[in-house]
């Protein structure tokens, strides 16, 4: 479960550019659920899920994530949440050039010190899982768009996190892929993560699997629905 | 063990980082290296023409008396060892016989040395390899020798030589007392020098004074003073390379800083996708570490050993007309291997400790965003 209190999000504060990116937000985001952020660019749905996946703190508010206030914490706790909790999906997959899909798997679990074979081991079955393991060694510039948003979804599963968050996560691909991302959303659910997405595509908002759609303009929510479909 | 699992995994990512940049990691590991070979090139050379210097002079008297006059070196008369004798302190006293001889076929020098025992007999003699070289004299030849007199007389070669260090062997002719008095024309009753050997060294400041004053046309010089003029003399020569050198380590600097301290956008990019992807600060500041280490370390070692080859297997063949001198007989330089620890740590830390701090000191600053700057890249 994770709670967002009055939050408010200023860039370049007291400057001339001042600009609130995020105000007055307050929202429940229930656990082993799709909830989608939804609207136009520079509504605020970026900076929001930033904001919840430790990636930025709020100007003012609090945010609370498994019983746990988080905004006040030092950096390196944030980082430690960040890790455990979270599991991130960008919008162009930011993928690092160069290095094998397996060692880019692996990448965000270097840092917690887990044996190598076993990290190898825990990257293999996520390949596995998302149909990829013949691409293991390959560089990740060789891959297709469909194949670099499967590598990207396991690197943000590598951690087993309990939230993954996902910003645009078709915006670079077809119909086709993107639908079969919503698939692996689907199974995500199934086995009990969270799933957080930003997207103004309506194959994403529109899509049965989604349990809740909140709409953002301005920096506010305005509306919170259930998905109709 | 999670802390060595964290670096090794690091580390490993370290590494397939740096092949990915093969271009310029090679040519940043090809300038190190070479800087580090030149470098420890003549910190080898001259630590090892030290030790050669200390060789030679194990086994030299304490002291050596020479005449003096018109300020020159001039034959000094065995009678003054009466006089040396009665000296406080001496513990013996001998005559030495030494000179120089120059071949004008060969436009060389060589040195006449008389032994203690000199054990060829009068008419033969032993040379040092560098001598056997520049005549091409092999054993039981006989090789004719200008007396001072301007006639000729033949030594037949009973042995060709090589010693623990070839600088002092190389032009060296061991001859009998008789032959070399008739090529040098140095009297009987005179010698080159006297050597004395002290009981005491805390008293050789004492005893070289009162030779002073017992033989007013004599110069005593104390070993001390002989090493000390080597040190300088190699220090200076290692100076010099050093100097010719200082250009070219100048722009390695430059080129090290340029390519340490300038981090790529790609980099940079790299950097903030393993902020947003779980790292921290300061796993970015050890990847960089790392990097920084692999890098020059590696150059290090690579630098080391090429020097160590460098000057002790193909006798600095790069620098060889610098250091060497102004004879026409070099020695086959083959130095006796010698590392100076402290030399080569004082080398590391001037290498590959800057180097490091140039990597990670962008980086750190590069690493120090926020990490939600990969969400607006």
């Amino acid at each position: 479960m994770i709670e967002l209190i009055n939050i408010r999000k200023v860039f370049n504060m007291r400057r001339p550019n001042e600009f609130v990116a995020i105000d007055s937000v307050s929202l429940l985001v229930e656990s082993h659920k799709i909830t989608v952020f939804k609207g136009p660019s520079g509504s605020g749905k970026t900076t929001l899920l930033s904001l919840i996946g430790c990636l930025a703190r709020p100007t003012s508010g609090r945010i609370i994530v498994s019983g746990n206030e988080i905004t006040s914490l030092p950096e390196r706790f944030l980082t430690e949440i960040r890790r455990k909790i979270f599991g991130f999906v960008f919008q162009q997959f930011y993928l690092i050039k160069g290095i094998t899909v397996l060692e880019n798997v692996m990448l965000p679990a270097y840092p917690l010190g887990g044996k190598y074979s076993s990290l190898k081991e825990k990257a293999d079955s996520l390949l596995a899982l998302f149909n990829i393991s013949h691409k293991t060694s390959s560089r990740i510039e060789w891959l297709s768009g469909g194949e670099a948003q499967r590598v990207s979804i396991a690197r943000a599963l590598v951690n087993d996190p309990l939230v993954v968050i996902a910003d645009e996560p078709t915006a670079y691909l077809d119909t086709k892929l993107s639908l079969e991302f919503m698939e692996i959303a689907g199974r995500l659910k199934k086995v009990g993560k969270t799933i957080l997405i930003a997207s103004h595509d309506p194959l994403v908002y529109e899509s049965d699997i989604v349990d809740r759609v909140v709409e953002m303009r301005d920096g506010k929510i305005i509306t919170r629905e259930k998905s109709c479909l | 063990m999670r802390w060595i699992n964290r670096q090794r995994n690091i580390l490993d990512f370290t590494l397939s980082s740096l092949l990915r940049r093969k271009g310029k990691n090679v040519a940043l590991l090809a300038v190190y290296t070479f800087i580090v070979f030149i470098l420890a090139s003549v910190v080898f050379l001259t630590s090892s023409l030290k030790k050669e210097a200390c060789l030679v002079l194990q086994d030299s008297p304490e002291i050596i008396v020479q005449r003096t006059v018109a300020g020159r070196h001039d034959l000094i008369p065995i009678s003054y060892m009466l006089v040396l004798k009665e000296i406080r302190g001496v513990q013996s006293v001998r005559e030495r016989l030494w000179g120089y001889y120059y071949d004008p076929a060969t436009g060389a020098n060589y040195t006449f040395v008389v032994p203690k025992d000199h054990q060829y007999g009068d008419g033969g003699v032993a040379i040092g390899n560098g001598v056997a070289r520049t005549i091409r004299a092999d054993r039981g030849d006989i090789v004719p020798f200008r007396t001072h007199d301007g006639s000729y007389m033949s030594l037949e070669i009973k042995e060709i030589f090589s010693s623990e260090s070839e600088i002092i062997s190389s032009d060296l002719i061991v001859i009998s007392e008789e032959d070399f008095r008739e090529i040098a024309g140095i009297p009987k009753g005179y010698a080159t020098d006297l050597t004395l050997y002290i009981r005491n060294a805390r008293e050789l400041p004492t005893i070289a004074d009162k030779i002073k004053r017992a033989l007013p046309d004599t110069r005593p010089i104390i070993r001390d003073e002989i090493l000390r003029t080597y040190d300088t003399v190699f220090d200076w020569r290692g100076g010099i390379v050093m100097a010719i050198l200082s250009g070219a380590i100048m722009s390695f600097i430059i080129f090290a800083w340029d390519k340490a301290t300038g981090l790529s956008s790609d980099e940079k990019r790299e950097i903030g996708i393993l902020k947003g992807i779980g790292w921290e600060t300061s796993d970015v500041i050890l990847m960089k570490f790392w990097e920084g280490v692999v890098l020059s370390f590696s150059s290090f070692l690579l630098g080391i050993i090429l020097a160590y080859i460098h000057v002790f297997f193909t006798s600095f063949a790069l620098f060889e007309p610098v250091l060497k001198g102004w004879s026409i007989l070099y020695p086959e330089f083959k130095l006796i291997p010698s590392l100076d620890v402290y030399q080569i740590a004082t080398l590391f830390f001037l290498t590959v400790v800057p180097y490091t701090i140039a990597t990670i000191v962008p980086s750190w600053r590069a690493a120090t965003v926020d990490p939600d700057t990969i969400m607006r890249m």
